[in-house]
């Protein structure tokens, strides 16, 4: 049990979490931190999703990494995720209909989800299950954190409200405050992205390049 | 053993693409009726919501019963061809028959009293196919309310056609002006008839003229229906 929690392996699930987060300091999986992020509801479901199918398909490929020819391992490593996203997005629309349909087609674009073969490539090919689970986990998680905190400024200054309930009170309003509907806009997901790696940057050393 | 063989890779390919399509099948048929019971409520869910009606997600199929009296099928000279099955009917499909053959639902609906129409729409938006309900009173001719849903036009631009803010500009509009429907969506500040013209999207030009098309092509459809003791029909 000592083993399964070791050092190293708290160290590969939680540096993804911060010092080595997929979207803020590997600056992967972007597109989808745009697509998703305008309201807190889908944001939440998509990270999850993404965490869930990196850290099985981390899995999968960990298990099969001896057996994998060399030459067609992106293919088997692409099977893997689609066949994966393929299944989520099923139960997605069987059991949580209105998000699904709200995510609409990003389920199917988690496949192309950079941190997905960054990971599998990076990490599962070389290493045991375990350790790639943990991985999985860290980095779909370190990435719903930030969809989180995006979604969270988005929806708040762009609808005025949290998880669909109404935050700012119509009192607010009658005083002349507005929405601002540029929030709503994807480039506003970038420029919070890129707020939240200047703070991050200026409050880690090691991160600032010389 | 040689996992860079020519054959170790094809057997390998092929034992895996067997081996993910069985698990793919079999996790769609298990939640094939699921799913299409969601698509139903949801279904239910847009006709109630063009009715002005909002319902929580269990409810829905009670409260579609309470309100939706029928789902008639009608043909394109207006005349009731069945008075149940218009709900099981996808407008996608209908609309790629000549207009002779279609089959067009009709729901015959009561809210508080009063007999209202909800006919379902389909067309074309930017990026991909929207559709919705209108609700008409029972005059035929006067909007009660709309539903407009799309598949992934622009958020914040197109996307606005499924907001209520551009949905309750429909309420109280007219639909025929001299037999023919002039209902539809116009350039935002270009109305020339508010008694039958909506302000359209800001920046999603192309989605409102696909709603407009949309109105006119659907609603057109249903016009010996409509011109029917219509005031607006002559």
């Amino acid at each position: 049990m000592s083993q399964l929690f070791s050092k190293k392996n708290k160290e590969v699930f939680s540096s993804p979490l911060s010092m080595n987060n997929p979207i803020t300091v590997q600056v992967l999986g972007i597109c989808s931190a745009l697509a998703v992020t305008a309201k807190l509801e889908p944001a939440i479901v998509m990270g999850l999703s993404v965490a869930v199918i990196v850290a099985f398909a981390n899995v999968i490929i960990s298990l099969l990494r001896n057996t994998i020819p060399n030459r067609i391992r992106i293919i088997v490593q692409l099977v893997v995720v689609a066949a994966l996203v393929t299944i989520v997005s099923e139960i997605l629309k069987a059991y949580a209909y209105d998000v699904s349909v709200q995510l609409s087609v990003y389920v199917g674009l988690i496949i192309t989800n950079c941190i997905l073969m960054g990971r599998l490539e990076a990490f599962a090919m070389a290493n045991a299950p375990w350790e790639s689970f943990l991985d999985g986990l860290g980095n779909g998680l370190g990435y719903a954190k930030i969809l989180v905190i995006v979604a969270f400024f988005r929806e708040i200054l762009g609808s005025g409200s949290l998880l669909g309930f109404r935050i700012i009170p119509q009192a607010v309003y009658e005083w002349g405050y507005i929405n601002n509907g540029l929030m709503l806009m994807p480039p506003m997901a970038l420029i919070i992205c890129a707020c939240i790696i200047w703070y991050q940057r200026s409050k880690n050393k090691v991160l600032q390049e010389k | 053993m040689n996992t860079n063989s020519n054959s170790y890779t094809i057997i390998y390919a092929s034992v895996m693409v067997v081996i993910v399509a069985f698990v793919l099948a079999f996790t769609s048929a298990s939640l094939k009726s699921t799913q299409n019971k969601n698509v139903e409520l949801d279904k239910m869910k847009q006709i109630l919501h063009a009715l002005n009606v909002d319902t929580k997600d269990q409810d829905a199929e009670k409260v579609y019963k309470q309100y939706v009296k029928a789902d008639q099928i009608m043909n394109a000279a207006g005349e009731v061809v069945a008075e149940t099955g218009g709900f099981k009917i996808e407008m996608k499909s209908e609309l790629a028959k000549p207009l002779e053959k279609r089959q067009l639902p009709l729901y015959l609906c009561e809210v508080e009293g009063k007999t209202k129409y909800v006919l379902p729409l389909y067309g074309a938006g930017l990026w991909g196919p929207i559709w919705g309900y209108v609700g008409l009173n029972d005059d035929k001719n006067s909007v009660f309310g709309v539903y407009f849903s799309h598949q992934g036009e622009t958020p914040g631009l197109g996307a606005e056609i499924s907001t209520a803010d551009f949905q309750k500009q429909f309420s109280g509009k007219q639909v025929l002006k001299d037999g023919v429907v002039a209902l539809g969506v116009e350039k935002n500040g270009k109305v020339t008839e508010p008694n039958y013209q909506v302000d359209g999207i800001s920046g999603g030009t192309i989605t409102s003229k696909g709603v407009d098309a949309m109105l006119k092509s659907c609603l057109g459809q249903y016009d010996k229906f409509l011109t029917t003791n219509n005031k607006g029909g002559k």
